[in-house]
């Protein structure tokens, strides 16, 4: 009966058309409709009002001028930096929450590091700003303890800015890492300590290869999160903190140079795309693998 | 008999809600193939993990070599394991996973490579080295796993279970390769088990344990002729188990009597007196079947029965026979010739057997078990 198998084959190709059509659709309208037109915008320049002219001076100005590259660079190893460190803070916790707790500790553990996140960004931000501003409740408490004679601003620093990145980011570090140790068999680590290995030969011979494609996928998120991040450098690095979308949303809402700020945004997304790139092949990772395991 | 490679001193284990090891004491000789068999959840992987040192004792000691192992680190100790699923490392090669222990102990790259290359060709995995762990067959890995054990030559290799995720072909190979390498390497190996066909194909010795405590301890002949208690005649081997209540004592029978109120009688094991409880254990292959009760041989028990099902396993086959009078189960192997392989359910036959061969022990408390 061929009939009945095209029929079938048809159909369930229909099937599969009509379940991707709205991812597809949210695709093309959110995603690629509004990069072909930035890439035009940012490919332009205005000569004379309502006169554009096909141009790169967009991006020959981002290189002419140091301001611009110098916060480019600066975000990207602000970012970097961040993301290293919540690896360094997410790890203890995803082992202590994969492997140490049992049970209900574990679910415990983890809720601990999602409730945050029902909080809005901004109100944890400003969180932040209560606890950190010259009269607020640290550097207060620095005084009493007598550790400073004046009480010290702690915000606007790029150490504050870290502080708030690492906490915004650490639940997108630490779901990658505690799924990929939990896939870690108990017994390998045993079998390590058997054959004489030492808890820093067993993290980086065993743990480590294991839970690679957890860390890269954290790392991918987290450091793509912070380099998009606006409000965080924003309100914790005050007026100087230089963070690159800061730049962006200069260019588009307070000078209304929307060609200027197109061409930042495909920056930012090279930036973004080639540490990404470079990141996989430092780690020897494939972005697939990495994505399936995230 | 020189120093024992392992001995092991009123060793104790609790949990909150049970006792895995009770007050543990035993040797095992330089060199020699050690069994312990049990039942799931009877301590043995327990002891096995204080042995390898991932679990502390409450209290008792274990030596090893004769050194005391009780300040010593897993990591520390002339002990060597193989995993149950054998926990060989994804993300190195297997000519790196035997080099692993190597490399721990600081041995140079070119000399660890040469030695894991000579004891892979040992274990018949000559070339491999290079090979991803997960291109090798079931038993390709299991030689691994016992190479990078054997490689760092410890004192002791614990074994726990490594058979058990095999198919039924793989494993009755393995048996013999196991068997095979340890005679070559002549390392000291304590195998765990719940699989009592693995335990007496393998071992010198093997300990049968059951509720952290050895039942007994001795050759497979041993424990499968001369069973020490009524736990292991019911899990070492297939046994009939007639519970009842003793009638009469001599000097080496014992009569009993089933609730049922069927009589039979074996020798008797351990002090019996008249009317206690006891349980008796007549192996299937030390009953007879025969159509007539004449055929039967002059110095056995007589009983009628029915047949009731046909177990046919090959050399294994075995008949499984109601008595007449009070419907007990009792089941008796098919002989090898093939004679009596026509019977039907249903069919009238006579069975019988030697109570000399039979045995019998007191079991206060219905103890033993049921068949194994």
């Amino acid at each position: 009966m061929p009939e009945t198998v095209a029929a079938a084959s048809w159909q369930r190709r229909m099937m599969l058309a009509v379940l991707l059509t709205p991812a597809l659709l949210w695709l093309f309208a959110l995603i690629i409709l509004p990069h072909i037109d930035l890439a035009l915008l940012s490919l332009r320049e205005r000569i004379a009002p309502r006169t554009y002219v096909a141009s790169l001076t967009q991006y020959r100005t981002f290189f002419a001028e140091p301001l611009y590259w110098g916060v480019f660079v600066r975000t990207a190893i602000l970012s970097a930096l961040a993301t290293a460190l919540t690896l360094l803070v997410a790890f203890p916790v995803a082992w202590i929450i994969a492997k140490v707790a049992r049970g209900r500790a574990s679910s415990l553990l983890f809720v601990l590091c999602l409730i945050p996140f029902w909080v809005s960004e901004t109100v944890r931000a400003l969180g932040w700003l209560i606890l950190l501003r010259e009269s607020g409740v640290l550097p207060t408490l620095l005084v009493r303890l007598g550790i400073t004679a004046v009480p010290v601003e702690l915000l606007y620093h790029n150490a504050t800015i870290l502080v708030g990145l690492i906490y915004t980011s650490l639940l997108f570090m630490v779901v990658p890492l505690v799924s990929s140790l939990e896939s870690l068999d108990n017994s390998l680590i045993e079998a390590a300590y058997n054959l004489g290995g030492s808890g820093p030969s067993i993290l980086r011979q065993i743990v480590i290869p294991h839970a690679a494609p957890g860390i890269t996928s954290g790392c991918i998120v987290v450091f793509m999160l912070t380099l998009g991040n606006y409000l965080t450098p924003n309100l914790l690095g005050g007026k100087n903190s230089q963070w690159f979308t800061e730049l962006i949303y200069t260019q588009f809402i307070v000078r209304f140079n929307w060609e200027q700020g197109a061409a930042f945004g495909f920056l930012l997304l090279a930036l973004s795309t080639g540490m990404v790139a470079l990141g996989l092949r430092i780690s020897g990772q494939r972005f697939v693998d990495v994505m399936r395991r995230a | 008999m020189s120093t024992p490679d392992l001995s092991v001193e009123q060793l104790d284990k609790r949990f909150a809600d049970h006792v895995a090891v009770d007050r543990l004491s035993f040797a095992v000789e330089r060199g020699s193939f050690f069994s312990i068999l049990g039942p799931s959840g009877c301590g043995k992987t327990t002891l096995l993990r204080m042995i390898a040192g991932f679990t502390v004792p409450d209290s008792g000691d274990i030596r090893i070599g004769d050194r005391s192992m009780r300040a010593v680190a897993p990591n520390r100790r002339p002990v060597n394991m193989v995993f149950q699923h054998l926990a060989l490392f994804p993300m190195m090669s297997v000519g790196e996973n035997v080099g692993f222990g190597l490399a721990r102990r600081g041995v140079a790259k070119a000399e660890r490579a040469r030695r894991a290359a000579a004891m892979l060709e040992r274990v018949g995995l000559g070339g491999a080295a290079h090979k991803r762990v997960d291109e090798l067959s079931g038993g390709q890995r299991q030689r691994v796993a016992i190479a990078r054990s054997l490689v760092l030559e410890p004192t002791l290799l614990l074994l726990d279970e490594p058979l058990g995720a095999l198919d039924l072909k793989l494993r009755e190979h393995m048996k013999i390769e196991l068997k095979q390498l340890q005679a070559a390497f002549g390392t000291t190996f304590v195998y765990i088990t719940h699989d009592q066909s693995e335990a007496l194909v393998l071992s010198d010795h093997v300990a049968v344990m059951n509720h952290g405590r050895f039942e007994q301890i001795g050759t497979p002949q041993q424990l499968y002729y001369e069973p020490a208690t009524p736990f292991v005649a019911g899990f070492v081997g297939a046994n009939n188990r007639i519970a009842g209540r003793a009638l009469g004592v001599d000097a080496e029978l014992v009569e009993l009597v089933t609730p049922q109120g069927w009589k039979v009688r074996a020798r008797r094991s351990g002090s019996i007196a008249a009317g206690e409880q006891v349980a008796a254990f007549v192996r299937p292959e030390v009953a007879s079947i025969e159509r007539e009760a004449g055929q039967l041989p002059p110095h056995m028990t007589r009983h009628a029965g029915e047949v009731q099902s046909l177990l046919f396993d090959g050399a294994n086959s075995a008949v499984l026979i109601v008595e007449q009078q009070t419907r007990f189960e009792f089941r008796v192997a098919l002989p090898q010739t093939g004679r009596l392989a026509d019977l039907t359910p249903g069919a009238a036959v006579f069975f019988g057997f030697d109570p000399q061969r039979a045995i019998c022990f007191s079991a206060p408390d219905g103890a033993g078990g049921g068949h194994a």
